[in-house]
């Protein structure tokens, strides 16, 4: 006995065999207390009183303590040393006392686990000797073998190696039986180790296919079923299609037919003939049969593997629509649901049919019921009708909890963006339908929102007024500073207002929104992005100032001076410039005219005195570009200063255009999404040498470039202090940027195109009200048209144009790698015993064989099916000769293993099919280059079937 | 093919476990935990289907009932039929119902090996082996005809009346 006392003290006294408490008073102690405390502390008491039972000697006291642990460690999750239960579960399984063998097969069956797997092999002989045949009664034995069956179908026996091997011939002659628990066993151990059972066990199974107890035959069902299931490959089931067939058209039980059907849909899309040979028995089935679930297996098979038949999918369909119409049970509302889902986008006009019905189930109660309506909803998307689909589900958002309301904003978010705005015609409507999204009280979408949001900025042109408009309602709503969920979307409207002020109605407003108060709300990232769209209107208005002050020359001089000497006096107002105390110009005169010299001079004010405070922020981004953003004012004032002392009227203006404009320089260059494979596009320049410098930068150069960039942000980079930047520090600064953009352009283009390309776009900005900025307009969309250059677009299309940049490339460079299909052990280990047993079978075939199994193991390893084609077309005698052999091992074997009653007709089927084999034969060896998926399997199906 | 069966009280208490793939025993209770919290996050008169694909792993669901204060959960991947397993479920109850004699929480929670039995008549390594519930009630009854034949012995443990004898 393994219960050698280790220690005195711990051994089991008599008094604790005497006393021994059993399960039932353990679960009573452990309900006593039902706190959680109390609880652990029962627990703990049992487990030290279990230590010492499961030693003693004596199998009853031991069987209970067994029992007891089993109970807590299954129930109570009590931590049980793998070994403290395996030892003694194992050794009771030997005792000839029933209750205490089931007392051992349950604990091993939930207990054992890989851990203690090294003792599994301990079990081996017991199992070997309660599944075979012994004196005992047949009830008795039945019972016995039940038991060991359950251990060896049970999770932990799945992961020893070396039990199946060991016992797979045990479980022959209980499959030979039709017994549905060793079908059920066998499957399991087919799937635990294929290597070892398939050869064993897999012809015996299939021959319970055709059982004439219908036990047998569901269970044999079930467990094809089971051994087809996706990850696993279908095609070596094909040879079983007659059986499964014969079980559609002859069986009665609903549990049959489901998994029938099962398997039938994995095998129809790999032999193209099933599908039109199962079509008319499923749609029967699909009339008559009064189960829900076997109507729903119909429905689903139908639309899953019989795409094709169009009569039998909208039989399918009508029955769906019954499910989705099924008012009183949401199980068949929400299966209904399922069903449509499966259809493919051929039958969207058919779905969309039952819209109504499909709407009203978003606001089902049903969490289920609601997801899958939103999924069909996706499904029927198209760019006629995103625009109403999309409305209504936003409407529906106000309705919905706040999971559900996000899930259908993700959802249309998704497929408005899929292949970038494929199905968005109208972008105008698209940008206020964001800014919508961004507005609804629930949402949390706003990193897409504001990826978007750039994104479609940066994509297409035609969107830029729309898209500044609703960034300008999304900046000035102070409301929105307060949900964090929105403050990408905030810093997207931000970096949208900054990058396309010129398209801004009301810079000022705009100005002021972005320095509310509020922002101090934002996170650090955002803020950095506020003030730095400040930063570009601010150099834009002044630019537009410059630009009427060079335009219309003394005129509006003339203008400064007056305004200056309506001033009590004069130097007040530079003053005022300098200082910045004097806000208080009047808001309405400032709003008549943005680029007036009252504006620009409120402007500046509220940026010295809002983003002022900020150049001592302890955050280096919002520090920056404050400093940014106030080195500038100070220079703007400084040449203020110059002109005021030395009375040089001519000059300021000069100086002044000449700090804008260069400011100008840094902002003009458009900003464009990069194509993924623009870093190949770049053209080595001479004299560098890449292989000797650079060799090491590879990984990470071929990193990035796998990343697909949607969008940049381009700051430029001044890393003057306030105090000593001069004018010429940021003209070099500028113009080495604008030197850095010019040569690296080519990051920003997809192929060189000359400059002079007529622009097919409208001008951006036709819809402005002011044409004074046209100089700098033009300035932009000349370097727009750079970027642009690439594509052409027509005058007549009305979809706006959408940079799209070679994704095709992309994906195509993609493609392969995920072509490559895995290779699945079961249906190795299935190939090899039925084309390996069949190299036995005929010794003058075997050298060929041999040459074919090599063969088509060497292309199942590598799985090209260009290959399969190739090596198979240049051994057609070797193919056809390993058929014959094949197809007669198959009929030997049928023939040794006839149904014993009821066979009559199957057995005519048969005949009658091998008589038409011949022919079926050559015809599908002619479709063999055709069909490069399903040869290697081909040599067994049955061709009476089909 | 089924992957778990679970019993669960509305008080979280696992009443029944066992599961068809391997889980690694100190994962149990933490499936127990989450599979109850979509239980209880889920109002009566819904379907009763469950994705769980974040639990047992992809393409899994699972259906339960409640009743009175349990839960009965069925979990299964693609090879069962949903509405199927529903009424695996009801013959469940059925087969609990008629060998308890309308069948309480009490009844499961004191009667541990005899509802491993009544499951391991029904299902088998994941799979259905039986769904008449007389069969399952009579297969029950045999076995424990079965057992009382067996446990012929005394009350008293052999090796205390070894002690006794010597």
């Amino acid at each position: 006995m393994a219960s050698t006392p280790a220690a005195p003290a711990v051994a089991p006294s008599l008094v604790d065999t005497l006393f021994q408490r059993s399960l039932n008073d353990l679960v009573k102690s452990l309900r006593a207390d039902p706190s959680a405390a109390g609880e652990a502390v029962a627990v703990a008491r049992a487990l030290s009183e279990i230590h010492r039972e499961i030693r003693a000697p004596d199998a009853a006291t031991k069987s209970v303590a067994l029992q007891k642990l089993t109970y807590l460690s299954s129930l109570h999750f009590a931590p049980v040393g793998t070994h403290l239960l395996a030892f003694p579960a194992i050794e009771l399984l030997a005792s000839p006392h029933l209750p205490h063998k089931r007392l051992a097969y349950l604990a091993a069956s939930l207990s054992l686990h890989p851990a203690s797997l090294s003792l599994l092999p301990l079990a081996t002989h017991q199992l070997h000797k309660d599944l075979s045949p012994s004196s005992a009664g047949a009830a008795h034995q039945q019972h016995l073998s039940a038991l060991a069956l359950q251990l060896l179908a049970s999770p932990a026996a799945a992961a020893a190696p070396d039990l199946p091997v060991h016992l797979a011939h045990d479980l022959v002659p209980h499959l030979a039986r039709g017994s549905p628990r060793a079908i059920a066993a066998a499957a399991r151990v087919i799937a635990a180790s294929p290597s070892a059972a398939v050869p064993v066990l897999f012809k015996p199974l299939a021959a319970c296919l055709a059982s004439p107890d219908p036990r047998a035959s569901t269970a044999a069902a079930a467990a094809f079923c089971d051994l087809s299931a996706p990850p696993a490959d279908a095609t070596p089931f094909l040879p079983l299609a007659p059986d499964l067939y014969n079980l559609l058209t002859t069986s009665r039980s609903n549990w049959a037919l489901i998994k029938v059907l099962k398997v039938f849909a994995r095998l129809a899309p790999l032999e193209p003939r099933l599908a039109a040979r199962i079509v008319d028995p499923v749609c029967q089935l699909l009339t008559r049969s009064s189960a829900m679930s076997l109507t729903f297996e119909c429905i689903r098979t139908v639309l899953t593997a019989l795409p094709a038949h169009d009569a039998a999918v909208r039989l399918a369909i009508g029955k769906a629509k019954e499910f989705v119409a099924a008012d009183d049970d949401p199980n068949l509302r929400y299966l209904g649901l399922l069903a449509l889902g499966l259809l493919g986008p051929a039958y969207a006009s058919t779905v969309n049919d039952c819209r109504d019905a499909i709407v009203k189930s978003l606001g089902d109660a049903d969490t289920n019921i609601r997801q899958e309506a939103l999924h069909l909803i996706m499904g029927m998307v198209n760019e006629n009708n995103i625009m109403d689909i999309a409305g209504m589900l936003i409407s529906h958002v106000a309705k919905s909890d706040p999971e559900f309301a996000n899930d259908i904003l993700g959802a249309v978010l998704a497929a408005c963006g899929h292949n970038v705005y494929e199905m968005v015609v109208d972008f105008d409507w698209y940008v206020s339908l964001l800014a919508d999204m961004a507005r609804t009280l629930l949402c949390a979408q706003g990193d897409e929102i504001g990826r978007q949001l750039v994104d479609v900025g940066l994509r297409v042109r035609d969107a830029r007024p729309e898209l500044v408009r609703s960034a300008r309602t999304l900046l000035i709503d102070p409301a929105l500073l307060g949900n964090h969920f929105l403050f990408p979307v905030l810093s997207a409207a931000a970096w949208v207002s900054g990058e396309y002020v010129d398209l801004t109605k009301d810079p000022v407003e705009l100005v002021e929104a972005l320095l509310q108060p509020r922002t101090s709300l934002l996170p650090i990232s955002v803020r950095a992005v506020y003030i730095h769209a400040v930063f570009k209107v601010i150099t834009w208005c002044f630019s537009v100032y410059v630009g009427r002050l060079g335009d219309s020359g003394m005129a509006v001089d003339v203008m400064f001076d007056r305004l200056a000497a309506d001033q009590t006096v004069g130097s007040e107002s530079n003053v005022a410039l300098v200082s910045g105390e004097e806000q208080d110009i009047g808001a309405s005169t400032v709003r008549k005219d943005p680029f007036s010299h009252e504006s620009i001079l409120y402007m500046i004010n509220l940026i010295q005195t809002t983003v002022g405070p900020l150049i001592n922020c302890n955050e280096v981004e919002v520090q920056e570009r404050a400093l940014n953003l106030i080195g500038f004012v100070h220079l703007v004032r400084e040449i203020q200063e110059l002109n005021k002392r030395n009375v040089a009227d001519g000059d300021k203006p000069s100086r002044l255009e000449e700090l804008v404009k260069t400011m100008q320089t840094v902002f003009c260059q458009e900003l464009g999404p990069v194509s993924v494979n623009a870093q190949m596009k770049v053209a080595t320049p001479d004299g560098l040498i890449l292989n000797e410098n650079l060799v090491e930068l590879a990984g990470i150069v071929s990193e990035d470039d796998t990343t697909p960039s949607t969008s940049i942000f381009f700051y430029p980079c001044s890393r003057h202090s306030a105090d000593t930047r001069d004018e010429l520090a940021v003209s070099i600064d500028s113009s080495s940027l604008s030197e850095h953009r010019k040569r690296h352009g080519l990051f920003y283009l997809q192929t060189g195109k000359t400059e002079d390309e007529p622009n097919d776009y409208p001008q951006a900005n036709d819809s402005l009200p002011s044409s004074s900025n046209n100089s700098v307009n033009d300035d932009k969309l000349k370097t727009a048209e750079l970027v642009f250059a690439g594509k052409k677009s027509t005058a007549t299309k009305s979809r706006p144009k959408v940079v799209k940049l070679d994704t095709e490339d992309f994906l195509s460079s993609m493609m392969p790698s995920a072509n490559v299909p895995k290779e699945d052990p079961l249906s190795g280990a299935l190939r090899d015993v039925l084309l390996g047993s069949d190299a036995k079978a005929l010794s003058s075939q075997r050298a060929s064989d041999i040459n074919l199994e090599g063969m088509l193991n060497k292309t199942s390893s590598n799985e090209s099916s260009s290959q399969q084609i190739e090596n198979l077309g240049s051994h057609p005698a070797s193919r056809s000769s390993s058929r014959t052999s094949k197809q007669q091992n198959h009929d030997k074997e049928k023939g040794t293993n006839p149904p014993e009653s009821d066979g009559k007709e199957p057995r005519k089927h048969r005949s009658s099919g091998r008589s038409g084999h011949r022919q079926g034969k050559h015809k599908h060896r002619e479709k063999s280059s055709t069909q490069p998926d399903t040869i290697p399997q081909a040599p067994v199906i049955q061709d009476f079937l089909l | 093919m089924i992957q778990a069966v679970m019993v669960i009280s509305t008080q979280a208490k696992p009443r029944l476990l066992k599961f068809y793939n391997f889980q690694a025993p100190e994962k149990h209770q933490d499936l127990v935990r989450s599979v109850f919290q979509l239980l209880s996050a889920s109002p009566d008169s819904v379907s009763n289907f469950v994705k769980v694909d974040t639990i047992f792993g992809p393409g899994t669901k699972m259906v339960y009932k409640h009743l009175a204060t349990l839960y009965f959960v069925f979990v299964f991947d693609s090879s069962e039929n949903e509405l199927a397993m529903l009424d695996l479920i009801q013959v469940f109850v059925e087969i609990l119902d008629r060998c308890f004699k309308n069948v309480c929480e009490l009844d499961i929670v004191f009667n541990f090996n005899k509802l491993h039995t009544i499951l391991d008549e029904m299902i088998l390594g994941g799979q259905v082996i039986e769904t008449s519930s007389e069969q399952v009630v009579k297969s029950v009854e045999e076995i424990e005809r079965l057992e009382k034949q067996s446990s012929t012995t005394s009350f008293i443990p052999k090796s205390i009346t070894e002690r006794f004898t010597r």
